[in-house]
């Protein structure tokens, strides 16, 4: 059976479901091994066996968080070489993407990111230019890298658990040698509410709002949604960067996207155009959203959030 | 300083993109430079004016890979103030996946560096039409260089670059020495237009054209035939079409709720 190799980043302790899927995913493929940078908890080590990890490998160094991604992706291309993975799956986000990215050049291995389920023989499918494509695509070499989105499967754990055999691998003597140093970190306070890119729901807006996320705050939380914001909102300082949506904020596929007092210009629908329902609010009838709305309201946001909210919350008791 | 700023052309956006041909390329007919190169070159003139700028010296060589319609990119990022541009074209390079592109830039800085070295390598956070994100930390891979990716803000000094960084759940500061690789964000600056004047002076800029064989790379090594991915089917996306457009007569709101408890996602 192939050799699976699933990279976890720092684990904390519990696993994050989107490595739970990742294992899914994994077993899927063939015989999973997992590399884990940072502690590892004896709850997150048994987790893993029931997941069908086999074997558990770990740095020899724990700085590897001091530096931007050139030492993980040493790391593990050691690991891999050493278990023998025909087919490495990390996390999609900027930092997996990147340690893929390094890792490939390490392995001389195809990378494909933005993966949105793997067929048993390594054929990845995507989504691509702005969600107008679906296609799959498949590594030509040996060992085939692969960044996945989360939320694409349930996970699921193994019929038979296990416990995996843990095993330390030296980090090349020379990851550290030509990589970023992290100077200083700084924490940001957490919402309490969802993680906008895999969140169910995502309630978002723009310049419409005219400074005041209030209403969109409030809706989101009668729906247990992540908040959303076009650039225009983040770039006047409404709110957080991080909760852009668009080409070079976040790209979302939820099962609902509410889009409020955003007139969605290209770069906003890149990022959203993949939500399974699109609800939007405008007072402008001739906005752009409207063409890819499955529910348009033409009105002001201002008297339709509130309302929505209150009816929620009176239907929801 | 001798920065190296790596410009893509990309179809735009504006418009309906397409992928066609054996190995479902994205077509280029329509192309410009790519929006989010636009920062880094701004980001590397901001570096060389702070320096005395073209007189003191200071280079931004603005660096494209592509077909005949690539200058375009070049010659728009020379309007900006790119004191000079470098063509990198070569048939063979048609279909080339992150890891054969990341091949041949890499060749290609190592061979604008041989004379003097260079300092940094500038590229945008992500083509435009990829969307990878993979050639600036391979192309660091390749050089044996420190990569400092999604800048949202940039300084050099002493040989050492250092940059902030956003993410999540934490922002950050980084440090790397002189020579690397950084990406900016969008974040990092407001980039200027070609003016008048920039436009006249473009003109007498030059343009060096690089084929495989002037930055000793061999043909094996990239296009179809040195990428390590394949893309084995591409299907178009019916486009979505608009649904229920309704007018608020002061219960939209209400009728919101409704659409949603209909579609089961309450
Ligand atoms: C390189 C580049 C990258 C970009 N990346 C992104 C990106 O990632 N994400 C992104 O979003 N944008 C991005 N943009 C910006 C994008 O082009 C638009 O400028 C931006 O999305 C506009 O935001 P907006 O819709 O909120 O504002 P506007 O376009 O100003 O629209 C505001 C809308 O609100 C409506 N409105 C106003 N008041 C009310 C009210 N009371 N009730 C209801 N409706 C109201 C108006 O009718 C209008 O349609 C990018 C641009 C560039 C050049």
């Amino acid at each position: 059976m192939a050799n699976v190799l699933v990279f976890i980043d720092n684990p904390g302790q519990a696993l994050k479901k989107s490595s739970l899927e990742l294992l899914t995913i994994a077993r899927s493929l063939g015989e999973p091994a997992v590399a884990v940078n940072g502690e590892l908890s004896d709850d997150v080590a048994g987790t893993l066996g029931a997941y069908g990890a086999v074997t558990v490998f770990r740095p020899s160094a724990a700085d590897l968080d001091d530096y931007l991604v050139a030492p993980k992706a040493a790391f593990l291309a050691a690991v891999a070489d050493k278990s023998g993975a025909t087919t490495v799956l990390l996390e999609n986000s900027p930092e997996g993407k990147e340690i893929a990215a390094r890792l490939g050049i390490r392995l001389s291995a195809g990378v494909i990111t933005d993966v949105v389920a793997v067929d048993a023989d390594g054929t990845a499918h995507k989504s691509v230019l702005a969600g107008s494509y679906t296609t799959t695509a498949k590594a030509t070499t040996a060992v085939t890298v692969l960044s996945v989105k989360a939320n694409m499967v349930d996970p699921e754990p193994a019929t038979a658990p296990g416990a995996p055999e843990t095993l330390t691998v030296d980090v090349p003597a020379d990851a550290t040698a030509a990589a970023a140093r992290i100077t200083s970190r700084e924490q940001k306070v957490a919402s309490g509410r969802p993680d906008l890119t895999d969140a169910r729901i995502v309630v978002a807006g723009g310049r419409g709002l005219d400074g005041d996320f209030g209403p969109v705050e409030e809706l989101a939380d009668a729906l247990g949604a992540a908040v959303g914001a076009s650039r225009a909102a983040t770039d006047a300082g409404w709110i957080n960067h991080d909760a852009q949506v668009g080409q070079t904020g976040k790209t979302v596929s939820p099962q609902l996207y509410i889009s409020a007092g955003i007139s969605g210009a290209i770069q906003q629908k890149a990022g959203m155009q993949t939500a399974k329902v699109i609800v939007a609010v405008n007072k402008d009838a001739e906005s752009p959203v409207f063409e890819i709305a499955d529910f348009g309201i033409i009105g002001d946001l201002f008297q339709v959030l509130p309302q929505a909210t209150e009816e929620i919350k009176k239907r929801k008791g | 300083m001798k920065i190296v700023v790596l410009v893509k052309h990309v179809p735009d956006a504006q418009f309906d993109r397409h992928l066609s041909g054996e190995g479902h390329t994205t077509d280029r007919d329509e192309s410009i430079l790519s929006e989010l190169d636009e920062y880094a070159l701004e980001a590397a003139l901001q570096l060389a004016e702070a320096r005395g700028g073209a007189k003191a010296g200071n280079k931004v060589i603005a660096l494209s890979m592509g077909p005949a319609g690539a200058v375009n990119a070049i010659k728009k990022s020379l309007q900006i103030g790119a004191t000079e541009g470098v063509h990198l074209t070569d048939g063979a390079l048609a279909g080339s996946d992150a890891a054969a592109t990341s091949l041949a830039l890499a060749a290609a800085v190592r061979h604008l560096g041989a004379d003097t070295p260079v300092d940094l390598v500038l590229t945008g956070m992500a083509s435009t039409d990829g969307e990878t994100s993979l050639v600036p930390a391979q192309l660091a891979e390749r050089l044996g260089l420190p990569q400092v990716t999604f800048a949202s803000s940039l300084e050099v000094d002493g040989g050492r670059v250092s940059a902030r960084r956003d993410a999540d759940t934490h922002s950050e500061t980084v440090e790397a020495s002189l020579p690397a690789v950084v990406s900016v964000t969008d974040q990092i600056n407001e980039p200027r237009y070609p003016n008048f004047k920039g436009i006249i002076a473009a003109k007498r800029k030059s343009i060096t054209t690089l084929s495989l064989a002037d930055i000793g790379v061999d043909s094996s090594q990239v296009g179809h035939a040195g990428s390590w991915t394949r893309v084995t089917a591409a299907e178009e996306r019916p486009p979505r079409t608009a649904g229920t457009i309704i007018t608020d007569e002061g219960d939209a709101g209400i009728k919101l709720v409704d659409f949603l408890a209909a579609q089961k996602l309450l």
